[in-house]
Order: structure tokens, then sequence, then C-alpha cells
């Protein structure tokens, strides 16, 4: 049979409607794309358990009120561990730690990308050549032995310095991609027009060129979101965070600390991992989806049934 | 019934584009033939189907695109249906392909040398020095100096990599070369000097070639047969000198009409109203009636055949039984191209 | 040419970026650290090293601080990166020599290898659109891409090291039984050790080379000389090696630099779960003795291998692209 070779062409991501038109249209792709159906659904699980842990949890996280190297049951779904703490609560109440961080580095890390991505490509010249070597020098500068040099400083001061490393050295990559296409919206007809109209360029900017963006934009929050997980949670996971809050990550930590593995208690490193791998998948799925949505090339090809007509 | 000297029958061809709302049909029943050494050119607005029903001759349609129904007949053999494998003895030895932008149909990380030699090993076993004399020669025949075979297509000029297309067409000097608008990325001087070139070339070598254009005035001069194409369907199918004397289908007078004359009379300029029908929802009957001066009630709700009428063949109801208007105004389109 | 000056010149400024974090980093934390670090240690060190951990952080100083930084090009400018606190009396230099080895194999070969594949499948994926491999590879690999190293790490011991018992989950290679040669022994000792890390590594990072492949491998073949190929009647192998995949791969090529941070992150945790000796566990280790020397050495280390691979990569897309060779 004839070779199966795409004959799409790949779009660019295309200007999008305004405001309104897009909540629907986000609706309206979320229910029909099943990648992004998944994520979604993986996503307000997470959020709600975050949201109210102590409907979910009846026992506390911290409290070494029971006794350890419980194996999983009623009262404890997910046992005990060495310690004796209730290993379904700390899951549980470590959702909190975690989502805060995916929610304020991905908000921070692609706030201070776009104000530096978009910036680089209107100001133009000298600030782009400067704001561009400023984004290579970060983007190539191996992220994670940087942030365990400044993690071992500060010494394990705690989520707010965890948040506050990982979005001053992470944003570097998204800026890059937002400048590209800010750089090609640029010269569009509408844009022009509105310069026509003797708009001062502030307000093109904010009111014509993000809105446009809005599709990478909410890309890149998803993939900083997804990152800012991973690596806090590594981060933790080698005791570089604040080793008693109440983390995925931490109790990661501890379960290593303690050989959880060798003495025959996998669970406790079992379960909180597990955590950060959906939630990462959630934050993935959604993004590949979003990708789908932006470049109809790459979505499932429906297979041709039909027989050709001799 | 065939003539020997006909080497192309295309028969009820249709070409339907699978999408996830509907199916949309592209190519609607088309049917032609092309004899030896003939020049037949395709003209028509944007979006009419002409490429499409280019590639599906050649048999390139890729997904979502899909043969739907109709035949291909070409020396003798039906391409619709062979395999890729069962095609390559076909393609480029007897057929090829001349694409509109040559910065994209040349591979842009291979010389030009190279790629050549890629379309002659795929077809038998040339020696190094076949391969570089063939290579050599049919740049020369095009115009281009052979050092250029070690050039890449960035570094030509577009006229030079139109030409260098035309030049990879003419390998196997085939007997009919299929081109997709291949002067449009061109400015005007370079479009006419290599129309002629083209024209030159077929008139030395003997091939048929099949021409899709959306600019009419530069088709005149140089195809034997001309083809109208709108909304997925042939509107009007004959010579050309006959067709630009005197259009048949309202369409055609459309389109001879919004071209201007250098010779003729200063004339206002009437452009075609509206705009060419979403083939998703095309209008009940005839598929031109919403834009035809001429059209009738009956127009909405017959779709016509085509017809023939005085050697052409028309798609018109009113032409069909001699109820047309004829606009004595109707004058041939010179153009100075 | 000149673009390859300017890709020389900006890995030697960021070289000189990462010189300056390590020279400023301890000195802005609050809590002087390497105060604290020095205090620890003061009473076992020779003069000499404690002299040049004075220049390396600035402690006892009474030079202004751009002084200070000359000095301390200067030291690292000649080789001189301290003296280990942790493996006292070695130099920093000699303890990185001793790890490099092991993340060199682990972490070259599996990367290549992840390159390699992923690319390959990423290839034939693409080229049989809509066909059963490419109904499975996007979902899962996704999902795998998300799924933070360590864990797999973890996963990977738990069943195949403790529970099947099939391979080692420690170290590279039986410390008590067995000494470093080139021996068979020692060699099939070392392979066995290194197994579970490298999946670890390849199941991670494979992901990602698969789907960006592709990606750009679509896109690729919806061109128009990919359909000119066809109809020159090129076989199809030819088609997809040579028309499509040379050109999908040139922006992964490009995207590589950016994959290798996460290369590095995952060779990092991989080495710390598995106590495999590398220049990852090192680092760890050196983190929490607080042998900050050790720690700047061994981050300048994985910088300056970073740049290393990123130009092998920039010089394999200049061969592969003569668009990047004319005229920039």
């Amino acid at each position: 049979m004839a070779m199966p070779v795409s004959g799409v062409p790949a779009e660019a991501p295309a200007a999008q409607l305004p405001a309104g038109h897009a909540l629907a249209r986000v609706g309206h792709a979320i229910r029909s794309n099943r990648k992004a159906t998944a994520g979604t659904v993986l996503l307000v699980i997470f959020i709600l358990v975050a949201l109210f842990p102590g409907v979910i949890a009846h026992h506390s996280p911290t409290a070494d009120a029971y006794p350890p190297h419980l194996g999983p049951s009623a009262a404890h779904p997910l046992g005990t561990n060495a310690y004796g703490q209730d290993l379904f609560a700390q899951v549980v109440w470590g959702t909190r730690n975690v989502l805060i961080i995916a929610f304020v580095v991905g908000l921070a890390t692609t706030g201070i990308a776009v104000l530096i991505g978009v910036a680089a490509a209107y100001l133009g010249g000298g600030w782009d050549g400067a704001l561009g070597v400023l984004t290579d020098v970060l983007l190539v500068i191996p992220l994670f032995p940087l942030l365990i040099v400044i993690a071992a400083y500060a010494h394990g001061e705690g989520t707010i310095v965890l948040i506050m490393a990982i979005t001053l050295t992470s944003w570097s990559y998204t800026a890059r991609q937002l400048r590209s296409q800010a750089l090609t919206l640029r010269n569009r007809d509408f844009l022009v027009a509105a310069r026509v109209r003797g708009e001062r360029n502030l307000y093109v900017i904010v009111m014509e060129v993000i809105p446009t963006m809005t599709s990478l934009i909410v890309a890149s929050f998803l993939t900083n979101a997804l990152y800012a997980v991973l690596l806090s949670s590594s981060l933790q996971f080698i005791g570089l965070g604040d080793p008693n809050t109440v983390s995925w990550g931490t109790t990661l930590y501890w379960a290593e600390n303690n050989a959880a593995l060798q003495t025959g208690e996998p669970l406790w490193a079992i379960a909180p991992g597990a955590c950060i791998a959906l939630l990462g998948a959630a934050f993935a799925l959604l993004n590949y989806a979003f990708d789908e949505l932006g470049n109809p090339a790459l979505r499932p090809v429906r297979r041709n049934k039909r027989v050709r007509n001799g | 019934m065939s003539e020997t000297d006909e080497i192309l029958e295309v028969s009820g061809l249709s070409v339907d584009y699978v999408l996830a709302q509907a199916d949309v049909r592209a190519v609607d029943d088309v049917s032609f033939t092309l004899s030896r050494g003939e020049f037949l050119g395709i003209v028509g607005e944007s979006g009419c189907g002409k490429s499409t029903l280019l590639f599906a001759v050649a048999q390139l349609l890729a997904p979502p695109a899909h043969l739907a129904a109709g035949t291909v007949t070409f020396k003798g053999t039906n391409l619709v249906g062979l395999t890729d494998a069962q095609l390559s003895a076909i393609r480029w030895c007897d057929l090829s392909v001349v694409m509109q932008s040559a910065m994209n149909a040349l591979n842009p990380v291979k010389s030009i040398g190279a790629q050549f030699k890629d379309a002659l090993k795929a077809h038998g076993k040339p020696s190094k020095e076949e391969i570089a004399a063939r290579s050599a020669e049919v740049m020369r025949m095009v115009g281009i100096d052979p050092v250029h075979l070690n050039s890449y297509p960035h570094q030509l000029s577009g006229g030079m990599r139109q030409r260098s297309m035309i030049a990879m067409a003419m390998l196997f000097t085939p007997d009919l070369i299929i081109m997709d608008e291949p002067t449009s990325a061109l400015d005007v001087v370079a479009q006419r000097a290599l129309m002629v070139q083209i024209k030159e070339l077929q008139q030395t070598y003997g091939f048929a070639v099949i021409f899709v254009t959306h600019d009419m005035s530069l088709i005149s001069h140089f195809s034997d047969r001309l083809m109208v194409m709108y909304a997925g369907q042939v509107d009007e199918l004959g010579a050309t000198r006959a067709i630009f004397d005197r259009p048949l289908h309202p369409y055609t007078q459309g389109l001879l009409e919004a071209f201007p004359s250098i010779h003729g009379p200063r004339v206002p300029l009437k452009g075609i109203p509206g705009n060419p029908p979403d083939l998703a929802m095309v209008p009940t009957g005839c598929r031109f009636h919403p834009r035809c001066p001429h059209a009738l009630e009956r127009c909405t709700v017959t779709a016509p055949d085509l017809y023939p009428v005085d050697g052409d063949l028309v798609r018109c109801l009113r032409r069909k039984d001699g109820s047309l208007p004829d606009d004595p105004g109707a004058r041939v389109a010179k153009t100075g191209a | 040419m000149r673009y390859a000056l300017r890709r020389l010149g900006f890995f030697v400024l960021t070289l000189w970026a990462a010189l300056t974090l390590n020279f400023l980093l301890p000195r802005l934390m609050p809590g002087n650290p390497a105060l604290a670090m020095m205090s620890k240690f003061h009473g076992e060190l020779s003069p000499k090293a404690l002299s040049a951990l004075e220049t390396l952080f600035g402690v006892n100083s009474h030079e202004g601080l751009l002084s200070q930084y000359f000095g301390y090009l200067h030291q690292v400018v000649t080789g001189n990166f301290g003296t280990s606190l942790s493996q006292y009396p070695a130099s920093v230099s000699s303890v990185i020599g001793s790890a490099i080895w092991w993340t060199l194999g682990l972490v070259g070969i599996t990367t290549i290898l992840a390159f390699v594949l992923g690319t390959g499948l990423g290839i034939v994926s693409a080229w049989r659109r809509g066909g059963k491999l490419d109904s499975v590879v996007p979902p899962v690999f996704v999902i795998t891409s998300a799924i933070p190293y360590f864990w797999v790490a973890m996963v990977l011991v738990l069943v195949f090291g403790i529970t099947l018992h099939w391979f080692p989950s420690q170290g590279g290679y039986y410390v008590t039984t067995d000494t470093p040669g080139f021996n068979l022994t020692f060699f099939q000792d070392v392979v066995n050790h290194a197994f579970l890390p490298a999946m670890a590594l390849l199941i991670t990072t494979i992901g990602t080379w698969i789907l960006t492949m592709r990606n750009t491998m679509i896109t690729t073949l919806a061109e128009d000389y990919v359909r000119m190929a066809r109809a020159k009647g090129l076989p199809g192998r030819r088609i997809m090696l040579d028309y499509a995949a040379r050109n999908a791969i040139l922006p992964n090529l490009v995207g590589f630099a950016m994959s290798l941070g996460f290369v590095v992150s995952g060779a990092i945790l991989v080495e710390y779960v598995f106590n495999y000796p590398g220049v990852g566990y090192m680092l760890l280790q050196a983190v929490s003795g607080e042998d900050y020397p050790l720690m700047q050495g061994l981050f300048l280390l994985i910088t300056l291998a970073v740049l290393l691979a990123i130009l092998a990569a920039d010089i394999l897309t200049a061969l592969l692209d003569p668009r990047t060779r004319t005229a920039r």
C-alpha cells in the first residue's frame, strides 16, 4: 500500500480568539481530547486533595503516635513508617506543599519569562543582545547542580528558599521561546495596524501581543509547573529542603534515610513517588494535548478503512 | 477506442479530504485525455482543486486526501491502486513532476547533484560517469552551468532553482511532465523566460505537459488546450485559442474580462463578484450560479454535466440549449506577457 | 568561521559565569557558610590548604572583593581547586579524577544509547503514522518523561535488586571482594553493577528523544521535498532516512543542548540512589559533608562537561546542515 505520509502542513500557533471565546474553546478542547481529559481529571483530584486534606486523611501526618512498621490496613491505608507516622496522612497532607510550589514557581517563572522575552523582542538592539546573552548563559549552566550548590549554602532553609532558587534559575528556556514568538508577531498585520492607529508600544504589547501568545504562555506555565515539581522533589529527596516540612519529597528523603526499600517497607518510598509521577503526568498530558491543539498535524490519524477504486 | 497518440486518460477522478467533521470532495468527477506532446493548461482560482487533481493523477496524494473514485490510465496502465513499489518503475522515467516552490521541493541538506543522483540511481544502475554526464547534460538543457551541481538549494537564485527542478524532471526525458504553478514564485520577467524555456524543451523533446496555474494570461500563449476548473469541477475544456476567442462558460468569460488587454481599447475592469464556494457546502444545482450574471431558476436546481458545444466541453445549462445572450463585448485577453 | 568564534566566545563566557557564581554564592548567602565550614575543619588542615581555602572563600581576608576575585581566578586558572575537606589530604582534582570515569561510562554510554534508540523509534513511529507503534508511543512516553528519575531508580532497586536479586543495587563493584584492574571478573562485575542504574537513566531520558523526533519528523514528512522524493520513485527507506530524518533531526540536535540539564540531574539522582561512585554521588557527599571546595570543583566540572557536549552537538549540526556553514 502507499506510504502513510502525513499531508497536513504544520502551522505555527495561530492567533487566539478574544478571551470569551477562548474559555469556551478550552472547555470543548478538553472534552474532545482524551489526553486533556485525563490530565485535567488528575489535576483536579490533586487540587481537591490539597484543599481539603483533613477530609480525606483522618490522622495527623507528623504525630509519631502509632505503632511503627505496620502494613496497609483499614485504619492506615498505606501503613506506618519506622517512626510510627501514618503514611497515608503524610502523602495526603504533602500534596499541599507540592502544589503550592508547582503553581507559585510556575506562575513566577512564566511571569519573568514573559517580561524578559517580550521585552527583548520589543526593545531590540543592545537590550535584546544583553538579555539574550543572560538567557543563554543561564540556559546552558546545568540547573540541578547549581540548585544543589545554592541549597547547600542555604542550609535547608525551607520551602521559600526552594521556590526562590528554582524561580530565579528556570525562566530561561521559556523566555527564549516567548521571545521567538513575540518577534514573529511583531510584524504581523494587526500589530502594524495598531501602531499605525497611534497606539503606544506598551499598549500594543499588553493588549495585543500578549493575548495572542496565550497558548504558548499557558503551555509554558504547565511545563514550568512540571519541572518545579520534579526539581523541588528531587532537592527535598537528597535532603536539601527542610526535612521537617510535610511533602512528598521529604517523605522520600526519610524513606531513603531509613533504607525503606531494603528493610521491607517499600510503600514508604513507592507511594509518594507514585504521586509525584501522577502529578507530573497530569501536567505533561495537558501540555501534550495543548501541543496537539496548536498543531493539527500531530493529532491521532484517523485510520482510513476505505477501499480504493480500480 | 483509444488513439495511439493518447498517453493519458483520466476518467471520473474524484478526491476526498477525510476530515473530522465530514468528508470534503475537493475534485469531483474529472475526466480528460492527453495526447503525446500536448500541452494542457489547467486554470482556476485558489482552492478550486487544481493542485489536488495534479497530485491525484501523479498518485502523490497523502492523508487526509484520498482518491475516492476514478481511473488514471497512463500509457495503457491504470495507476490508481498501484503500490509505491509498482509505481516506481514509471515514476520519473515516464512521468515526472515539477512543483511550485523549488525552495520547498528540494531537499535543503543535499546538493543539487546529489538529488539528481538519487533519482538516477532509483531507476537502474548507472555508473558514476553516466550519472555525471547525464546530470551535466540536463543542466545545460535549461541553461545552467553544470558547476552548480555542487551547490545547495539555498545557494542558488530563485530562477535557477526552478530551472534546476525542470532539469531534474528531464533526467529520463519522460513522456509526461506535470507542473504545479512552477512560475508563481518568480518575478514577471523570470516567469516569461521560464515559460519560453519549457516550451522550447517541449518542442525539442516532445513530452506532454500538464501545467496548472492561476494566471490565465500567462498560459494563453503556451498551451494547446485549456481546462478551466471551478469548485472541484471542470467547467470548460477545449482548444486554448478557441476559448480565448470565444469563452463559452460564464465563469471563463468572467476570468478573461478580469485581465486587461494591452492592445485593445480601454475598458473598465470587471471582476467576478462573490467568492468560490466552501466545498463542504456547495450550492445546489450549478455551483457557479450564485456568482453567475446569467443564472436562472433552473440553474439553482439542476446540476449541469459537461456538454459538447462548438468543439468545447462546457458545464452550463444555458450554453447547452443556446439560451445565453452571447456577449458581443467578449474579447480575447491579449497580453504582453 | 565567525559563527564558530561566536560560539567559542559564548562558551568561555559561560565558564566565566560559572566561576563567578562559585565565587559569589558563598559570600552572598546568609549566615556565612564558609566560616562555619572553616571552623569545622580548622584543626585538621595544613597552612597551605588553609590559605587556599581562604582565597576561595574570602574568609579572614582583608582585601577588597575585587582583589579577592582576581586571586580566586588566578588560582583556578593555574589548576588549583583546593584540597578536599572530606577526603583530606587528597586534592580536589584527584578526587574528581577518580570519580569521573564511573560517570563517563554510565552516563556517557547511556545517553548515546538513549539518543540513538530514541531517535530511531521516533523516526519509525512517525513514518508509520496511524500504525500500532504510533498509537502506543506518544502516551506511554509522555508519561515516562514526567516520572522523577529517582523514583524509577527506586522501583528498579526494589523489583530487580531486592525482590528478584537479579542485579546488585549498590555501588560500582563489590568493594570487598574485587580489586579494580583489567581483568574479566572486574569487568563483568562493573557491568553487572551498572545495569540497573543504566536502565533507570535510559527509561527516563529516552522519552524526550522519541517524542521530539517524532514531532519534527511528522512536520518534515509534510514538506514538499518529501513528496518530490516519492514522485521520483525513490525507495522508501531512502526517503525516510535521507530526506526526512536528516532534516528532522536538526532541530533535535539544537534541543540536545537543552536536554543535557536533565541528563545531568538524572545522573546525579540515579547515582545517589544506587550509591554509584560517580561524580554525582561525590557531589552529594560533598554537600552533606560540607566539603565546599570539592563541591565547587565538581560544579565547574559538570558545567565544563555540558559545554563540551553542546560544542559537539554544534559541530554535528554544522556537518549535517550546509545552511549553517555558509555566511552567518
